[in-house]
């Protein structure tokens, strides 16, 4: 079973975010890293693919500048190679042009039986991308999957809901998104790192995709941003330390605010 | 200056509509001249009075038997609008409201913004405005090109008010065509038992972050001191990746907004993604070792201590107050 992983390289979200003051686009010049959001992915793809008894696990990833180290994680992690979208065009695309170019790039993989995705990036999150390259491809979408099996050529997840999970299932070739905590993301090895260096990283621009420059970036968006403003601030009320009693300046703030 | 039309891509939690969906609805009446609204779903007839007391005239509903809900409505929103376009559609920020709207943005073509907070419309424009950088930003953003213009809106970003309205009149819509998609098959519903409110609606949240340092101290801190509180549990996202506990508990920019009365934080650090989720909640309470984590600088009343020694206690004592 052969499948895509559409990963995302993102500023370290520990490091606090900035945004470019010309376009209001977020800050990405500086090394990206492997959003965490998608570790799930990719561990999930080399799960399933070994119990399918092979295939081939590719990662799908837009990104500025050609950046690959976030790409290098993941390829460490087990994935055999790699599509990077990588173009100037790009820069202000939206949830709509993102779900494009990487539709474009899981056809230019070819032979894909599955698409995972994470729910929403971290840096992003706009939360629609995952259907949208379902949409797209013409392809059923499974999302957010807590629990994935792949058999008989169909794919069933236990599917998040408000009251608590579905089990939801469609037929392969399909697009699964997974929620986070969905598996435990495996540490690269020594070994794999090694071997990252050389996987093959298929570098590719928005034209070789077949698609125009209007189409994506700040031309394919469509919107426009006309305000960026701090919030106000809230203020900190009191802080103590706990010197056994702390419990008592609870239930006497609970009291005061008539919660008991 | 308003728009004059706009449609709610309506959902509904069991015989009722989605809290979100009045939500979305208080909103658009006060926006638009005339509000529609679009359901999935075997019941509408039973949603009819509530949607209609809260601004909608219309509903169009269609039936999606076993087929995933979104689907369905992203199709049957884009035959609705070849016949009869909006200027606006607003959809919840929720599971079966981004899967419609991915689905439909892609058949018209058109952007969606999300994750928005806040709605207001610019001469003939909406804005959306959307919180950043763990709220500290708020960024506001005009549709371009042509209507309708597609938004998704986080739940408890506005208030649900009644208008008085009669009830809506349901158009039964005849089935869509949605390809390969309606392949996506609903086999079977598991509903967890859940004691209390419902995380976006209780009064009162009671989240556990690492601090907490295990799976297993979840249930006898965060739930325990939720359920004597008569509230609902949340998560950092920390532990919701780390599969301690589901998605559907975590608080933040990627998991839910809530606005409790009381918000309790135990072993919550603070990170950016956690504040924005929970920083309009009325009052902050938080517990935490470290006396320098950010979620002190948003706390009305912070303590530095060990949740594994003052939790204990607040439990005893709260059983104690009776």
């Amino acid at each position: 079973m052969n499948i895509a992983v559409c990963v995302k390289q993102i500023p370290d979200p520990a490091t606090p975010g900035e945004l470019n003051p010309d376009t209001h686009t977020l800050k990405r010049e500086g090394k990206l890293i492997l959003d965490e959001s998608d570790s799930y992915g990719v561990e999930m793809a080399l799960q399933l693919a070994e119990a399918a008894g092979g295939g081939e696990v590719t990662l799908v990833s837009m990104a500025p500048n050609n950046e690959v180290s976030g790409l290098r994680t993941a390829l460490a992690m087990g994935a055999a190679k790699a599509v990077l979208i990588s173009d100037d065009a790009l820069q202000g695309s939206d949830s709509l042009s993102t779900a494009k170019v990487l539709a474009k790039a899981v056809e230019r993989v070819g032979g894909i039986d599955l698409v995972l995705t994470a729910t929403e990036s971290t840096d992003g999150y706009s939360g629609t991308v995952p259907e949208q390259i379902a949409e797209l491809l013409g392809w059923p979408s499974l999302t957010f999957a807590k629990h994935i099996e792949i058999a008989d050529g169909k794919a069933t997840i236990q599917r998040q809901t408000e009251a608590g999970y579905d089990v939801v299932e469609a037929s392969l070739p399909a697009v699964v998104s997974v929620t986070a905590g969905v598996v435990e993301p495996r540490y690269p090895s020594f070994k794999g790192i090694m071997a990252a260096k050389n996987k093959p990283v298929d570098e590719v621009k928005v034209a070789d995709l077949g698609l125009s420059a209007e189409q994506v970036g700040w031309a394919g968006a469509r919107q426009k941003i006309v305000d960026v403003r701090a919030a106000p601030a809230r203020e900190a009320g009191e802080k103590i330390e706990d010197e056994g009693d702390a419990h008592e300046k609870i239930v006497a703030f609970l009291e005061q605010l008539k919660v008991i | 200056m308003g728009l004059s039309k706009i449609w709610v891509y309506a959902e509904a939690d069991g015989d009722k509509p989605a809290t979100s969906t009045l939500e979305l609805l208080t909103k658009a009446r006060e926006l638009g001249d005339s509000v529609e609204c679009v359901f999935v779903g075997a019941n509408a007839a039973a949603l009819a009075g509530a949607l209609g007391e809260h601004g909608a005239t219309k509903v169009h509903a269609i039936d999606n038997g076993d087929v995933l809900a979104g689907v369905i409505g992203g199709a049957a929103l884009a035959k609705l609008i070849e016949a009869d376009a909006p200027d606006l559609v607003l959809f919840a920020q929720t599971y079966d409201g981004r899967d419609a709207l991915g689905r439909l943005s892609v058949k018209l073509d058109r952007p969606a913004l999300t994750n928005g907070v806040a709605l207001l419309v610019e001469g003939d424009k909406p804005v959306v405005g959307t919180a950043i950088f763990g709220g500290n930003t708020l960024v506001d953003t005009e549709f371009e090109g042509e209507k309708p213009y597609l938004a998704a809106i986080r739940p408890k970003s506005f208030a649900a008010e009644p208008s008085g309205g009669a009830a809506a009149e349901v158009v039964a819509l005849d089935a869509v065509d949605a390809g390969r998609a309606a392949e996506a098959k609903v086999l079977e519903r598991h509903v967890e038992e859940r004691e209390g409110p419902k995380l976006e609606e209780a009064p009162v949240v009671v989240s556990g972050g690492r601090g907490i340092g295990s799976a297993e101290a979840y249930e006898p801190l965060v739930e325990e001191l939720a359920k004597l509180l008569k509230g609902a549990s949340g998560a950092s996202r920390a532990i919701v990746d780390a599969g301690w506990v589901p998605y559907a508990k975590q608080v933040g920019q990627t998991g839910k907004t809530v606005k409790p009365k009381v918000y309790l934080a135990l072993g919550i650090s603070g990170a950016t993604q956690h504040l924005v989720g929970m920083k309009g909640s009325d009052n902050i309470i938080a517990i935490n070792k470290d006396g320098e984590a950010p979620i002190f600088s948003v706390a009305d009343l912070g303590v530095v201590g060990d949740v594994h020694k003052v939790v204990p206690k607040l439990i005893e004592a709260l059983k104690a107050h009776g």
